[in-house]
């Protein structure tokens, strides 16, 4: 059996990883012959799971995760700022806020080298950018269509990229952004940088026909993707179970040989623990893997949801005994980090909220001739 | 007996009408059964059809219209809604490749006769992904018909007689005036539906036949082509201005109704076309084209074009890029001069 096709139990604290922990469920490979469902590509597509469940919780030091918190934090706080703002009729058009998913962008991108591994998303990403170091800022601006915005006024809240940050968008085209990143990947293969392509996209996305192009074209030239699904249950106000034949999204890569992973979204050590087993197998060449996040939206689809399709009851459940930052908080004052170096952390994040909307309101809004350019390399 | 309905209203009626007089018909699309459609167009149709006759897809825009083809293939009349316009290009290889080409290719053996219900246009802050208006991709290919309504009461008979057409349908709904007309004034509260005289739509069924376009307003000076939400405006700029315009809103761009166009424009002398599609390659290029082909020698100036600009929709400064009342100002005193 070719060494790639055997990947290996994750243990992200010793550099040498232990192939002892998971020789256990290799089977042989005469048994493997006989057995076309014991095959090693059934072992492969399972041990990531494996290899996750003998490990779920990363072990971050106490400063580790402070940092978490006070990036879920910074996320919440700008998302309800933007919800605010939108009340007021400073943003217009379309919103979508990623309270309750706080925990997926940050324990999947803190495993990543930001600036170096790329990550693309959907329209809902606001967070993956805050997660990804981007200036509160010049989002919020993007979000009021401002000239100072990322994107100039030109995307809005759906359509913001950072090539510094090696933030790849923000697509408002549901499902499109999927292929896009295997087509990152593939630069990074191509370039040998590396690198590997972080992709997000929703349950709901999970069902677009090029999603599964894009996962064949991935496995077969076993491209550096780790695909993320972010199941919050509903796509705007369909149910996962009323649009999905196959509920398991982490096992949609199956045909393909592509590894699935589930992971619990609301709890970013499990999270980060997670990333660090994906990243380990697709860093070592291996190919893609396919990550399904279960997390959760608090708000509506975006800022016009008459949130028919859930019960209030569900949503408190949700926020009252799952919420990532609620449990990071708890953690941290378990491990005996003071109330007011939590406390700190607040104020700053709220300061740098409204300094960011302060921004977003105050900018100009673009230049006229804002509108001819970019449209193509010359302007017209 | 008619009443007064707003274009959601009499959308939701015409679906209603035809799924109650032909069970062949079928309503799909994301979010348009238990949720009633995301701008409640199919609203309580599941309730009253039930679940085989009104069901939510995944979001697979391909599947979802290659699906309605092999139905329609098969006796169905589906109505997918494609909940965006701008969420069709996935599913624009079943419309290019199958549906506009089934009939052709068997001889007039297998039909597709699907109707593809989408909002369209833009003016609601929607930016690049909300807001467009890609009908002439559509009228420029052969064995699709499309069709665009400027009212309550056109869209009712146009969607009926859409659906009971043997052809696949392009229904381009334009969603600035599902809940009111809108005349360019964005800085104005919506004026409702109610206040306008073809809010009044008949109850039960009747149809506004495909490739008929409608004289909105009769006038001497200049004859003016547009459809959805731009007759409105169009409209809104001739009266403000006092020019004595024939207001023409075409309701389907293809078939396209070239007599109403020709004796108007034999009349007047001068043509305006309005839309807020980008201007190249546009259905006003087409529209251009034929009043040259057909009234040359009548033309007393150049043909007028008013068109949104060969850029995406922008997020910010929409109201710069709206072909609104100030460009569709200047294009009417350029076109009024002798
Ligand atoms: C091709 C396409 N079809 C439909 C839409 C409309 N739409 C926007 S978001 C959405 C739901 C997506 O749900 P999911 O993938 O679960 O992501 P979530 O919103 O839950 O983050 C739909 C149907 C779109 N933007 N693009
Ligand atoms: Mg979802």
């Amino acid at each position: 059996m070719a060494k790639s096709a055997r990947p290996r139990a994750a243990n992200p604290r010793s550099s040498a990883p232990k192939p002892a922990a998971v020789a256990a469920s290799v089977p042989d490979v005469s048994a493997a012959l006989s057995s076309p469902v014991e095959d090693d590509a059934t072992f492969a597509l399972r041990s990531l799971q494996q290899a996750h469940a003998n490990n779920k919780r990363y072990d971050a030091s106490d400063a580790e995760l402070l940092k978490f918190y006070e990036q879920m934090v910074l996320i919440r706080r700008f998302e309800e700022k933007a919800g605010q703002l939108y009340g007021l009729g400073l943003i217009g058009g379309f919103c979508h806020l990623y309270i309750g998913q706080e925990a997926v962008a940050v324990g999947l991108q803190s495993a990543l080298n930001e600036g170096h591994d790329s990550v693309i998303t959907g329209y809902r990403d606001h967070g993956h950018m805050l997660a990804y170091g981007i200036d509160p800022k010049v989002i919020m601006a993007e979000l009021t269509g401002r000239g100072a915005g990322i994107s100039r006024g030109k995307g809005g809240s759906m359509h913001m990229f950072s090539t510094e940050h090696k933030f790849y968008g923000g697509h408002g085209i549901v499902g499109a952004q999927v292929s896009l990143g295997a087509g990152l990947a593939f630069a990074h293969k191509y370039r040998e940088d590396g690198g590997v392509c972080m992709a997000y996209f929703g349950d709901g996305a999970a069902n677009q026909g090029q999603v599964y192009e894009t996962f064949n074209m991935a496995a077969l030239w076993k491209l550096p993707i780790v695909f993320v699904v972010e199941n919050n249950g509903y796509a705007m106000g369909t149910a996962v179970k009323r649009g999905s034949a196959e509920t398991h999204f982490y096992r949609r890569g199956t045909a393909f040989r592509i590894p699935g992973m589930p992971v619990n979204g609301m709890d970013v050590l499990e999270v980060r623990q997670a990333a660090e087993v994906a990243l380990e197998y697709v860093r070592g060449g291996n190919g893609p893997v396919l990550m399904e996040l279960n997390t959760y939206r608090y708000r509506g689809h975006s800022m016009s949801d008459p949130a028919k399709y859930r019960s209030r009851e569900e949503v408190q459940e949700m926020r009252d005994k799952h919420d990532p930052i609620e449990g990071a908080k708890q953690e941290l004052l378990k491990r005996g980090v003071s109330e007011d170096a939590i406390k700190d952390i607040d104020k700053k994040i709220r300061q740098q909220v409204a300094q960011a909307a302060d921004f977003a309101e105050s900018s100009p809004e673009p230049d006229m001739a804002e509108l001819y350019t970019d449209v193509l390399v010359e302007t017209y | 007996m008619s009443r007064r309905m707003t274009m959601i209203e009499a959308i939701n009626d015409a679906l209603d009408v035809t799924m109650g007089r032909d069970p062949a018909v079928v309503i799909m699309g994301e979010d348009v059964g238990y949720f009633g459609g995301v701008f409640r167009a199919t609203a309580g149709l599941q309730k009253k059809y039930g679940k085989t006759r009104v069901f939510d897809t995944p979001i697979s825009e391909c599947g979802i219209i290659g699906v309605a083809v092999g139905m329609g293939a098969y006796g169905l009349r589906p109505v997918p809604e494609i909940q965006f316009a701008d969420y069709i290009y996935p599913g624009l290889d079943q419309l290019v490749s199958e549906a506009a080409r089934l009939r052709y290719r068997s001889a007039g053996e297998f039909i597709a006769p699907l109707t593809v219900r989408s909002p369209f246009g833009g003016g609601i802050f929607g930016g690049q992904t909300h807001s467009q208006s890609p009908e002439a991709l559509f009228t420029h290919v052969a064995g699709l018909k499309t069709v665009i309504p400027s009212n309550p009461h056109d869209a009712k008979g146009l969607l009926i007689a859409a659906i009971e057409d043997n052809d696949p349908v392009i229904f381009f709904e334009p969603k600035r005036i599902y809940n009111g007309p809108f005349t360019g004034a964005y800085d104005r509260p919506v004026e409702p539906w109610n206040k306008h005289a073809d809010s009044e739509v008949p109850e039960g069924y009747y149809t506004v036949p495909l490739g008929k376009a409608r004289v909105v307003r009769e006038g001497e000076a200049v004859t003016v082509l547009a459809y959805g939400t731009m007759v409105h405006v169009a409209h809104a700029v001739c009266l403000d201005k006092g020019v004595d315009a024939e207001v023409i809103d075409l309701r389907t761009l293809v078939p396209l109704d070239i007599e109403t166009i020709r004796a108007s424009v034999r009349k007047t002398g001068r043509c305006m076309i309005v839309h807020e599609a980008t201007r190249t390659g546009g259905f006003g290029a087409e529209l251009s084209a034929l009043v040259q082909e057909h009234c040359f020698y009548d033309l007393e100036v150049p043909i007028e074009r008013v068109t949104g600009f060969d850029t995406p929709y922008p997020h910010s400064l929409e109201w710069a890029y709206f072909p609104g009342a100030v460009r569709i100002g200047e294009a009417l005193d350029r076109i009024s001069k002798d």
